[in-house]
Formats: C-alpha cells, structure tokens, sequence
C-alpha cells in the first residue's frame, strides 16, 4: 500500500516546508546505533519532569505572566544552543563519525503564523508541548496518550487537507 | 584507627549521597534545566548531524500508520526512526524520574493561579498533571474533553502546520538565527496567551 521508497519531490517538500526535525545524515548504520539518541532522549525526559516542564500549573503561568521559570529555561536553552551551533560552525566541528554536520535555512510561509497561533492554543489548554506529553506519560500520567492520540489525529488531518490550507 | 577513619569517610560519603537524591528531588532551577536542554542541539548534531525537533514524530508515526496515499506521508519515514528512539527516550526518562527522583511535595504554584483555579474547583496538586483535568474519568466532561481532545488535535494540527514545535522552533532554529523560527515562536506565545487568558476561563467553568 505504501511505497517504501522516498520520492524527490516529497524530499523537496520536506526541506522546504518542514526542515525542521529531518534527518540529515547521510549515514547508513545498523538500528542499535539508535539506542544513542534514546540515552539524550533520557537526560531530556528526567530534565523535563524535574524541572516541571511538563507541569500544567507552570504552562499556566507562564503565559499568565506569573512565573520567570519556562521563560528561563526556553531562554537560557537558546543561548546555550546558539553558542553550541556557533561554535560548531566556527570550527566545522563533525560528527562522531567523520560526517560534516549541515544546517538547512528554513522558508517563511503562512503556517508560522496560522499554524503557530493554533499550537500556542492547544498549548494552553493541554499544558504541554510534543515532548512533554511522552514525558507525562512516562510518569505514569496514561490518560495523556488520549491526547497524544488527539494529536496525531490532527497531525494526520493536516496533512490531507494540506494542499487546500493558505502556505 | 582506620576503622574509625573509614567510618568517618563513610558517614561523610552517605550524608553527601543523601545530600545529593535530597537535592535532586527538589525542582531542579531553570538555569540548570535551560542549559541541559540547550545541550541537547550540540548532541545530536554531534551524534549523527540530527536536528533537534520532536513534533514531527507525530508526522513520522502517521506516515508509518496511517499513510493512505497522501503525499505528506508518503516519504521514508524508517529514515527518520532516530526520532523515535528519542522520544522512546523521553518517555522512559519521565519514568525513571518519576520513580526514582520525585518530589514528595505538592507542585508550589503562583498565588493568583491557585486562586483562579479554586474557581473552578480545581484544588488537586499531587502531580505535575492535574488529575480534575486530565484523567480518564475527565475525558467525560466537557472541559476534559475539549482540554484533552480539542487541546491535542491542535497541537498536532498547529505544530505541523507550522512546521515545528517548541524544540524544532524556539530551540533549534532561534539558536541557528532563523527569523521565521522567531515568527512561529511569537505566534505560540500569542496563541497561549489568548487562550489562557481570554477563552480557557470558559471552558474551565464548564
């Protein structure tokens, strides 16, 4: 039913509308070189519970103004990254095996703007982002897959109107 | 005497290992959550020239599902099973943080939202969730369920409209200097401020 392999032209749409998240090695490995990537996603799901990113009340209020905490750690994550990428870049710094690392440039188009607006509403009712709600689930929280669910209905659902949606 | 000495060290080697769990199980503080995350971008740049992004293993689990011949979905996704793995990652990190570092104390939040959330009966602090929100026995009502449900769809409807979340956006492609990384990032915080403020009060009266 589906083809396996990739199409050029879903690649280009890919890189120009959703470079964000995409694979850009070149690299071709056996799967338990992915248990690496599972080890970060570790750190970053104990970060995110100890740190009450995945809490509600801090979501909350956050976009009540009440609270400097998510808008210290989003922030101090961006400088911290930024000043990682830099550096990076400034001494063309590979990958662990030898392979150049490569940033896309990322188009503008409408759905930052449609698109962000609605995320930044489910964003407030759900009190969470992506990433936090695996997180959730993980701390026992299992009516959260109800909403993963939820999001990949809707995920599913852009996707088939996509074509008809303003970009 | 050596006796006495190990039995010091030891004491000392436990009081600072209890010191530390004590100290983990605190909230940990925004600079130290802020500068791990931002090390993740550098990780798995440096593992595998992987971009940071998590909203798109919503796309990539619709592709491996659900494709049914639309375009969006039809690309390799098995390309993009690292993603995945992270997220498999994040999961069981949540796990083990929630069973081995938790905090025994209720979540401490800002004065005025406890207020506002009396309200709407909303008094539970035991979890970093609230249970009155969402639980299964909240998917039938109607707050829950458009909290749930309608928050979900758009999430997954929104990110990938937009092309990113939080961790591809205002992460990844803030800290590479993309400016329609910056546009996307004001449009949630606009978007999660109209909705706190203006339309979540009626839906929690609900």
């Amino acid at each position: 039913m589906t083809p396996s392999t990739p199409e050029i032209v879903n690649d280009f749409e890919v890189r120009s509308l959703d470079t964000m998240c995409v694979n850009e090695s070149q690299e071709q490995h056996p799967w338990w070189y992915n248990l690496k990537y599972l080890a970060v996603g570790l750190v970053f799901g104990i970060v995110f519970v100890k740190a009450e990113i995945i809490s509600w009340f801090r979501i909350q209020e956050m976009f009540r103004l009440q609270s400097f905490h998510m808008y210290g750690v989003i922030g101090t994550a961006v400088v911290v990254a930024a000043i990682s990428v830099a550096l990076i870049k400034k001494f063309r710094i590979k990958t662990i095996h030898g392979e150049t690392i490569s940033f896309t440039p990322k188009k503008f188009n409408k759905g930052q703007i449609i698109g962000g607006l609605l995320f930044g509403f489910g964003w407030a009712l759900t009190g969470a982002c992506p990433g936090p709600l695996f997180a959730q689930i993980g701390t026992g929280a299992l009516a959260v897959t109800v909403i993963v669910l939820s999001a990949l209905a809707g995920t599913w659902v852009y996707g088939y109107f996509r074509e008809k949606l303003p970009h | 005497m050596s006796r006495c000495e190990n039995l010091l060290i030891g004491f000392f080697a436990n009081r600072k290992y209890n010191e530390m769990i004590a100290w983990l199980q605190q909230p940990w503080p925004w600079y130290v959550a802020g500068a791990l995350i931002g090390l993740i971008v550098p990780a798995l740049l440096l593992l595998g020239n992987k971009h940071f992004g998590i909203s798109a293993n919503l796309r990539h689990i619709c592709a491996a599902c659900l494709p049914a011949r639309i375009p969006f979905f039809t690309y390799n996704w098995k390309k993009e099973v690292w993603n995945l793995f992270f997220v498999g990652g994040i999961l069981i990190g949540g796990w083990l943080a929630a069973q081995y570092l938790s905090n025994p104390a209720p979540v401490q939040v800002h004065p005025a939202l406890a207020k506002e959330l009396a309200g709407y009966g909303i008094t539970d602090y035991t979890g970093l969730v609230p249970s009155q929100l969402v639980s299964w026995e909240s998917l039938f009502t109607a707050r829950g369920l458009i909290l749930m449900v309608g928050g979900g769809f758009l999430v997954g409807f929104g990110t990938r409209y937009a092309g990113g979340c939080t961790s591809g956006h205002s992460i990844m492609g803030l800290s590479t200097l993309q400016w329609p990384s910056l546009v996307a990032t004001c449009c949630f915080m606009a978007g999660g401020f109209l909705m706190a403020n203006l339309i979540l009060p009626f839906i929690l009266q609900l």
